[in-house]
């Protein structure tokens, strides 16, 4: 079994790009990240990626180069560029192969996106019924999750601000406007209690890893980043998910609790020792939740956390860096590996303006989807 | 014609029966682990069993959670072309063993409460134009 390097990172800007199609982003990204690596396409043994609604990631050989390599397509929702990584990292921890790469691109249309029923296997009349909304279950989530553990919704606007402001640090988001609590608190209701500058939009981006085992990091680079766990874990029976016609009255823990945990036992590190980190934030209720899901603070414990400070870039647990999914956008193939490609800027003491003080030495990263999956990462430099 | 002789036409006749008049919500139960699924199906998704019965559940539940959905949701919601009006979109417990997904249906939908008791109704949400299209809702309990 080998270890795994990131020796390579790129990334098309996120946002909206218009004229542009989501596979051109894509092999910008995919050019971005040979050249960080100092190395060509031909030499990429193999390559996994995947878009939800861009096209097939490999027909991106036609532009990079016909060079006969096996590459795999990814679909897996939310978590379609979390699934790409975990393939590819499988594939050279195996030691079937020493180098390839990683690519997740996406262009949606604006606006909430709209499931077919049938693909989930729900009955049509889930979604003529207008309940096949997804901002509907994340306001459902974070209603219940408020009730349960008597927090204030104030803290739903202070998250989003924190995703604004690192938006503003960052030259690829989307957002690049910082909102006050105020103005976010106070903009239109779209899924009551989640206003609609607390929720991210579909929009577009890619962003390309080149990974290898780590014996070899050096070829390529001095600075490598060691993808320590790449875990993908789905729903269990008696979990809350997206796109769910009915509960059971018996909760059991969700994918994120079960891929976060998986991740950190697979790394051999605590979510104490994490310097660093990015959730989804497909709204501000969701960063909530999934901090204290991931295990890395207790339920209820989120509030004093954030009021303090701590999960702003100076502080104890720096969370969505580069503005997460709100400041960013949902490309839903690229959103994951945003996540590692902040993750490795990071690690690597290269994120500019927003970078995290003291050296951090250990990232993790965690995407959740419809309907139910999650993937996570921890990092290590 | 008056609309008012018009047969309404409920969205998907698997979901429920007792129509018109005495509508319950039908779902399927286990008879092995006593799981209750809703739509029914064909097996049970916490033991795997194929041995299901049909399971009526009850009218009345309590509110579990709750939103309002605010825009007019995209295709293919069928009521996606006409004039939107905010609708409520809730879990409800029933039977103390599942909590179904629905419409709520209130004068004030910010008078909604987690924990609140909640009954069983229809409600006309599209028209196709021929008949009325009806789908399940619940209200809060009138007592």
């Amino acid at each position: 079994m080998s270890d795994v390097a990131i020796v390579g990172i790129g990334i098309h800007p996120f946002g909206r790009h218009e004229g542009v199609s989501g596979r051109a982003q894509g092999a910008a990204a995919a050019r971005d990240a040979l050249r960080d690596a100092g190395v060509g396409w031909s030499d990429m043994q193999f390559a996994v990626g995947g878009s939800d609604a861009a096209g097939n990631a490999d027909t991106l050989v036609a532009d990079l180069g016909l060079t006969g390599i096996e590459f795999v397509n990814v679909a897996n929702g939310c978590a379609t560029g979390g699934s790409a990584l975990a393939m590819a990292d499988r594939a050279i921890r195996s030691g079937a192969y020493d180098v390839g790469m990683t690519i997740g691109f996406d262009k949606h249309p604006p606006g909430a996106f709209n499931a077919e029923p049938a693909q989930y296997g729900l009955g049509e009349w889930y979604g003529e019924t207008g309940l096949m909304v997804t901002t509907q279950f994340f306001a459902m989530k974070i209603r219940r999750y408020l009730y349960d553990y008597e927090i204030d919704p104030h803290v739903l606007s202070v998250i989003a601000a924190k995703a604004y402001r690192n938006g503003a640090l960052n030259p690829n988001a989307w957002r690049r406007t910082p909102l006050s609590v105020e103005e976010i608190e106070s903009s239109t209701m779209v899924s009551d209690p989640l206003t609609k500058y607390m929720f991210c939009s579909p929009g577009e981006g890619a962003v390309a890893l080149v990974l290898c085992r780590a014996e070899l990091a050096s070829r390529f680079t001095d600075r490598p980043v060691f993808l320590r766990s790449s875990v993908i874990r789905s729903r269990r029976f008696g979990t809350f998910e997206v796109f769910s016609p009915w509960l059971s009255v018996d909760r059991v823990d969700g994918p994120t609790v079960d891929a976060a945990r998986a991740a950190f036992e697979m790394a051999g590190v605590a979510p104490s020792e994490v310097d660093v980190t990015q959730v989804q934030d497909t709204e501000s209720g969701a960063e909530l939740m999934h901090l204290a899901e991931t295990g890395l603070c207790a339920h209820g414990e989120q509030t004093d956390l954030i009021l303090a400070g701590e999960t702003e870039i100076g502080g104890r647990l720096p969370v969505n860096t580069d503005g997460g999914c709100m400041a960013n956008g949902e490309p839903i193939g690229a959103s994951g590996l945003r996540q590692v490609y902040e993750s490795v800027l990071q690690l690597r003491g290269d994120a500019g303006a927003r970078q995290v003080p003291d050296d951090p030495t250990v990232a993790f990263t965690h995407v959740y989807g419809a309907p139910g999956i999650s993937a996570c990462t921890v990092l290590t430099r | 014609m008056s609309a008012s002789t018009v047969t309404p036409r409920f969205i998907d006749d698997s979901l429920v029966e007792g129509l018109p008049d005495d509508p319950v919500l039908v779902s399927s139960r286990c008879r092995s682990c006593g799981t209750v699924a809703f739509p029914s199906q064909a097996s049970c998704p916490r033991c795997t069993g194929l041995d299901v019965e049909r399971y009526p559940l009850s009218r009345r539940g309590t509110l579990w959670s709750f939103t309002t959905q605010r825009f007019a949701p995209k295709s293919p919601y069928l009521a996606a072309a006409a004039p939107f009006r905010p609708f409520g979109v809730g879990y409800v417990e029933l039977d103390g063993k599942v909590r179904v997904e629905s419409r709520l249906i209130a004068d004030d939908l910010e008078s909604l409460r987690i924990g609140m008791p909640m009954e069983l109704a229809l409600v006309a949400f599209h028209d196709d134009g021929s008949q009325p299209v009806l789908t399940f809702a619940f209200r809060p309990a009138e007592d």
